[in-house]
């Protein structure tokens, strides 16, 4: 899988390696402002109230 | 042979990633929560000082034990200091206990009377993850002070009991706690939080009444001054 992104993308080695890093980072963006905020509703560290 | 190796190296790659994507989680939660949730609680202890500059707020000035007063979520009105907590410790409460309001601070059940009037202030904090203001609250033991500062007094509770309890027992925030039709007489304050700290099965409950109160022109309470 790794190897196969490495081989699509464009460019020389440093330009690769600049498009991996943004794609890395991109991923790691998602995952902290979008899919952690939703996984962690699942767990039970966020119930604090006494409700009905 | 090739296809076979091919799979092999997929399913490897996918495995670590996947333990990547769990270690990213875990930072995630003991960390940048915990980031993200004071950065938000200096905001709201900034909001809360700009608007103490100004006269009283309306929403604080309605009939005494009227509830539902505050009508605006997640804004802070008052800190609440713990000394057992730490000498320092001072953390912003806000209207309201959606998780965007405890993300901020401690939240306050709307449900429930302000600082100081008759009846039960009843608030709640996050034990794990999300600054975690109660952290310790277990460590609250009878007689320990828990001083609520708002913009003109000082509230002085004295912690009465702890209990732990069901999800569902919200007869411990109600007016009386444990006799929902009585009618209060009493200044109490409860603290909510979840139990055991990683798992939130249960409820620990932490009860007081109010000792004093205070001016804020008269200086700190005793409570809160270092040489005390």
């Amino acid at each position: 899988m790794y190897a196969w992104i490495w081989r699509h993308l464009p460019g020389p080695v440093p330009i690769r390696i600049v498009l991996a890093t943004a794609i890395v980072a991109a991923v790691v963006l998602l995952l902290f402002t979008q899919v952690f905020p939703w996984a962690e509703q699942s767990l039970p560290f966020l119930k604090v109230t006494v409700d009905e | 042979m090739s296809a076979v190796r091919t799979a092999t190296r997929s399913v490897g790659e996918l495995l670590v990633t996947a333990g990547l994507v769990l270690l990213l989680f875990v930072s995630y939660q003991l960390v940048w929560t915990n980031f993200e949730a004071n950065r938000a609680q200096d905001g709201v202890s900034d909001q809360i000082r700009d608007d103490w500059q100004r006269p009283a707020a309306s929403g604080q000035t309605g009939e005494t034990g009227e509830v539902g007063r505050l009508t605006d979520f997640g804004k802070g009105f008052a800190f609440m200091h713990i000394p057992r907590l730490g000498r320092s410790y001072s953390v912003p409460v806000v209207e309201g206990v959606a998780l965007d309001d405890l993300a901020k601070g401690i939240g306050h059940y709307p449900k429930t009377v302000l600082p100081g009037e008759v009846g039960n202030f009843a608030v709640a904090g996050h034990r794990a993850t999300h600054g975690e203001p109660f952290a310790y609250l277990d460590e609250v033991r009878k007689g320990d002070a828990v001083v609520v500062e708002t913009q003109e007094e000082w509230f002085v509770y004295v912690i009465d009991r702890t209990r732990i309890v069901q999800p569902t027992d919200t007869w411990v925030i109600a007016p009386v706690p444990g006799r929902p039709d009585a009618v209060p007489t009493e200044r109490l304050i409860t603290l909510t939080t979840c139990n055991p700290r990683w798992a939130s099965t249960e409820r620990l409950i932490v009860w007081g009444h109010l000792e004093s109160r205070r001016s804020k022109a008269a200086g700190r309470p005793a409570e809160l001054r270092a040489d005390a």
